[in-house]
Parts: C-alpha cells; sequence; structure tokens
C-alpha cells in the first residue's frame, strides 16, 4: 500500500480508540487507516487528543498545520527515527566552511533559476536568466547570492505575468498578507510544499534544522527552505498558472479580509485537489528509469544532498526534464 | 562496550553480511544511513520467520551478534533464515562469523541456514575458516573507519536494494 497524505479542512477532533485512528465531527466518526497514512495536513479547527499524538509520533507520521489563511504555522515532527551522527557533523562542516556552503548555496539558487526558465519556455515568453546566472557564478557572499536570487525573481515573475489572465497577474509578488489573487495562490501553495519538503526531511537521515542558502536561524526548518527553491517553480507556479489559465480557479474563489485577499473554502479545496493530483503524478525518471511521483523528485533530491555530504557525489540540482 | 563477551570485537553480523553484499551498503548502514524500515522485502522476511518458526528460541543476542534462533544439544545449531541465495557467500560469511564468535567464547557450534523459500538447507561449520573470517573483519572495519562511501558499483542487487535510490537517483 502507498502511504498517501491526509489533508483536513473541517474541523473536528483527532482521537485514538485502541489502534485505530478517528477524525470526529458532526457528520460523525470516521476511521482512518494509519498504515496508509504519509503526513497529515490540518487546515481546519482540530483538536488532537495526546494519545492520538502519541500514536502518530509512534508511526512516524509528521502533522502540519497551516492557520485558516492557509499559511504554515508548524509541525509536529516526531522524534527522529533516522539518525546518523556522522551525516550531521558532515551537514554542520558543509555550513561552516565558507566554500563549501557557497558551493550549496549557489546550487539552489542555479537550479531554482534554471527552473524558471524551463517555465518561461513552456509558457513561451522569451526571457532567460544567463546573465544573472553570471553573476552568481562570482558571487563571493550569500548576501550577493540573495541579491541575485531577488533579480532572477523579480525578472521571472514580470515575464510570467505576460501571460497571465487579467485580474491575475503577479505584478508585484507580496507576502503575508498577499494583496492579490495570484500572490495568494502562489502563497498558499508554497506553504502546502515547504511542509510536504519537511515531511521528505524527516525521511531521510538530514537534520532539517542545517541550511546553505538561508540561515539555519531563519526558520525552524531551514533546509526545507533550501530545497524548496528548486521545487517551488517546478510545482508551485506550474499548478497555480494551470489553475488560473484553465479557469479552474476564478474571482470568486477568493475573498477580501482586512487581511487581503484570501483563498475561499472552495478555493482551497480546488488547489488541494489539483496539487495532490499533480505531486501523485508520475514521470519517467532517466536514470533509474522508472516512473516516480512527483513528490518522491524531492526525496530524491534529499538524497543527492546525502551523497554529495558524503563525499560520494557532487550535487546537481533537478532541473526539471519533463 | 566494556561488556561485550569479547572486548573488542563489536562487529555486528549484518556488517559481515554487507561486506559479501556490497561495501557501499556496508559503509551506508554503519554510518547510520539506513532505509530498511521501507523495504517490504524485510518485513516479508519477518513475516516467513514467525510464520514457521514460532517454537525455537529466537533472536538470541550475543554481544553484537544476534541470531535467529539457536537449538541446543551436544553442539550448539546456530540457526538463520534467509530469503534467497542470490547473496549467498554473504549468508555464508555471517554464519561463519557466528561460529568463529561462539567458538572464542568456548562454544562448539554449527551454523545452519534455512531458504524456506527454496526449501533448502544448508550446513556450515567454522574448521579452516578462522582465517577468512578474520580477514573479512579487518575488511569491515577498514571500510567503517573510511570517511567517505566506497563508490558504488552496478550489480543485479542494486535492483532490490533499498539504497538504490540513494545510489543510482
Ligand atoms: S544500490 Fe547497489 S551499490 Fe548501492 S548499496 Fe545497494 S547494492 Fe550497493
Amino acid at each position: 500500500m502507498r502511504k498517501k497524505p491526509l489533508t483536513i479542512l473541517s474541523d473536528g477532533i483527532l482521537l485514538r480508540r485502541e489502534n485505530t485512528l478517528y477524525f470526529e465531527n458532526e457528520k460523525g466518526r470516521k476511521p482512518l487507516a494509519i498504515e496508509g497514512i504519509y503526513d497529515i495536513y490540518i487546515y481546519g479547527h482540530v483538536t488532537i487528543t495526546s494519545q492520538a499524538l502519541h500514536y502518530l509520533a509512534q508511526k512516524g507520521i509528521v502533522v502540519h498545520f497551516f492557520n485558516h489563511y492557509g499559511f504554515y504555522d508548524g509541525s509536529f515532527y516526531p522524534r527522529e527515527t533516522l539518525l546518523s551522527g556522522d551525516l550531521i557533523i558532515k551537514q554542520a562542516k558543509h555550513y561552516l566552511e565558507g566554500e563549501k556552503r557557497m558551493k550549496l548555496a549557489k546550487a539552489f539558487v542555479w537550479g531554482g533559476a534554471k527552473n524558471m526558465e524551463r517555465n518561461l519556455r513552456r509558457w513561451k515568453v522569451k526571457a532567460n536568466f544567463s546573465e544573472e546566472l553570471e553573476e552568481l557564478k562570482s558571487a563571493e557572499k550569500i548576501t550577493e547570492i540573495m541579491n541575485v536570487e531577488a533579480r532572477i525573481r523579480e525578472k521571472y515573475y514580470a515575464s510570467w505575468d505576460e501571460t497571465l489572465p487579467d485580474g491575475f497577474k503577479i505584478v508585484k509578488r507580496t507576502r503575508r498578507p498577499p494583496r492579490n489573487e495570484m500572490n495568494a495562490l502562489i502563497s498558499f501553495l508554497n506553504s502546502r510544499l515547504y511542509a510536504m519538503i519537511i515531511s521528505e526531511i524527516y525521511n531521510t537521515q538530514l537534520a532539517p534544522t542545517i541550511s546553505y542558502l538561508h540561515e539555519p536561524y531563519e526558520r525552524r526548518f531551514s533546509l526545507a527552505l533550501d530545497i524548496s527553491e528548486i521545487f517551488k517553480p517546478v510545482i508551485v507556479d506550474r499548478i497555480a498558472n494551470r489553475l488560473v489559465k484553465q479557469r479552474v480557479m476564478r474571482k470568486e474563489h477568493f475573498r477580501e479580509d482586512m487581511n487581503g485577499v484570501l483563498l475561499t473554502e472552495d478555493g482551497m479545496k480546488r488547489v488541494i485537489q489539483e496539487y495532490n493530483k499533480e505531486l501523485s503524478s508520475s514521470v519517467k525518471h532517466p536514470k533509474l528509469k522508472k516512473n516516480v511521483t512527483k513528490q518522491r523528485l524531492v526525496r530524491l533530491e534529499c538524497y543527492k544532498l546525502i551523497k554529495h555530504l558524503v563525499g560520494l557525489e557532487e550535487y546537481k540540482p533537478l532541473v526539471a526534464w519533463f | 562496550m566494556e561488556d561485550y563477551p569479547i572486548p573488542n570485537l563489536f562487529i555486528r553480523g549484518t556488517e559481515v553480511n554487507y561486506l559479501f553484499v556490497c561495501p557501499t551498503k556496508l559503509w551506508f548502514f554503519t554510518h547510520g544511513i539506513t532505509m530498511e524500515q521501507e523495504s517490504e522485502w524485510v518485513d516479508l522476511g519477518r513475516f516467513l520467520h514467525e510464520q514457521r518458526y514460532a517454537n525455537e528460541e529466537k533472536e538470541v543476542l550475543i554481544g553484537p551478534i544476534r541470531i535467529d534462533f539457536i537449538r541446543k544439544g551436544d553442539v550448539v545449531e546456530v540457526h538463520e533464515v534467509k530469503m534467497g541465495k542470490t547473496i549467498e557467500k554473504a549468508h555464508e560469511m555471517q554464519a561463519l562469523y557466528y561460529l568463529y564468535y561462539l567458538k572464542k567464547l568456548g562454544i562448539n557450534a554449527k551454523a545452519i541456514l534455512h531458504y524456506p523459500k527454496l526449501n533448502e538447507k544448508k550446513e556450515i561449520t567454522l574448521e579452516g575458516g578462522e582465517k577468512e573470517v578474520e580477514d573479512a573483519l579487518l575488511q569491515v572495519e577498514v571500510i567503517k573507519s573510511s570517511s567517505r562511501p566506497p563508490k558504488p558499483v552496478k550489480k543485479s542487487i542494486c535492483n532490490s536494494c533499498a539504497y538504490k535510490e540513494l545510489c543510482w537517483g
């Protein structure tokens, strides 16, 4: 049985009776097959009993919480069962030694940029980042890398905008709170992706707190931020693009709030449905010569990082071939 | 490690086994990079084990070695249950290591490898194999203490190996 993510949008209680996990609300009590759950994403107001938490911890299931705007709040990250002292030391060494850190930080930005270029080509916009990527090569500080990254992103959004329908332009990428529909959509998806990457890291020996492009103190799971540079264009932007161009997401799926523009509940449902579909869809992996899901690609990216850290093979970020 | 029966010898049976399966796997395993929890293969082995051999003394731990089950008699019998024969050499060396270990503790034993899926058994004695075991132990030490893993080498067992995506993805 392949384990699947469980998303809870409604309000209720997660509880455990004997060896069964239940979700209960006014509609009744529904058993959940724990062996089939990979991780849990909670958007509703959900109470979790400590027994349920113990059970989830025992099964190594990460639970992610989102606030009612759909932003990531935090995760219940069970005690690690996969630990490698040696790998943690190597991870830290790659952070502490300037050259090593720069190499990885640049790799994340480079991979992200290549994937943005790939998207623009798909969307038939003429733009590339060769100039910026040249500068990236000669960057000597993390702040310089960050600057290049910011400029790439700006150019990317401007180019992408040329193809987006009126009313769904990104114009100026705004976060917390998003000021328009497209920003709301991208932010919602980014939060979800970030949480998923945390789950994948949990299932490896990588320490989620040691990162390279982002500072380890920036967020608790800063390595997930690094890895998301690669996957935001490949996963989030493509889904967002499709949703608005195919008119699955329309104006009525957003609402104004004093906090900016937000997704309605129906909007969230639509996005999550598309997101799940996308992540469980497979592509043929050229090296493994088999089909792997898009979600699995994140795990493979973690493995590539491990190989880099232990000195087996230099990390080359995923550049979407599909 | 002080409470180990042989103070200087704390290599696990699995490590000797992995030496003959794949040195890369041995390195990953001994450095805490494990994947077995995701392998159906391992679960199947456990299942077979519980079904067939319910009445024996199971999972006997002696220091670093963990024997599937033991039958006591004039000569102690060490039993190991294995899935298939693709890495027979690895199983034999693992068993040989157990016998070597037991001998150091003054226990005479022989080993029986079970292949329930093939309905076969194989008996193994230590006679003359000490040197081979010692060589293997030395090699395990060398690989474990290396700062980086040996480069993976593609072989047919890679396909059913839990590390496949790590090595080749
Ligand atoms: S995949 Fe192949 S090379 Fe890698 S650990 Fe397994 S057997 Fe060794």
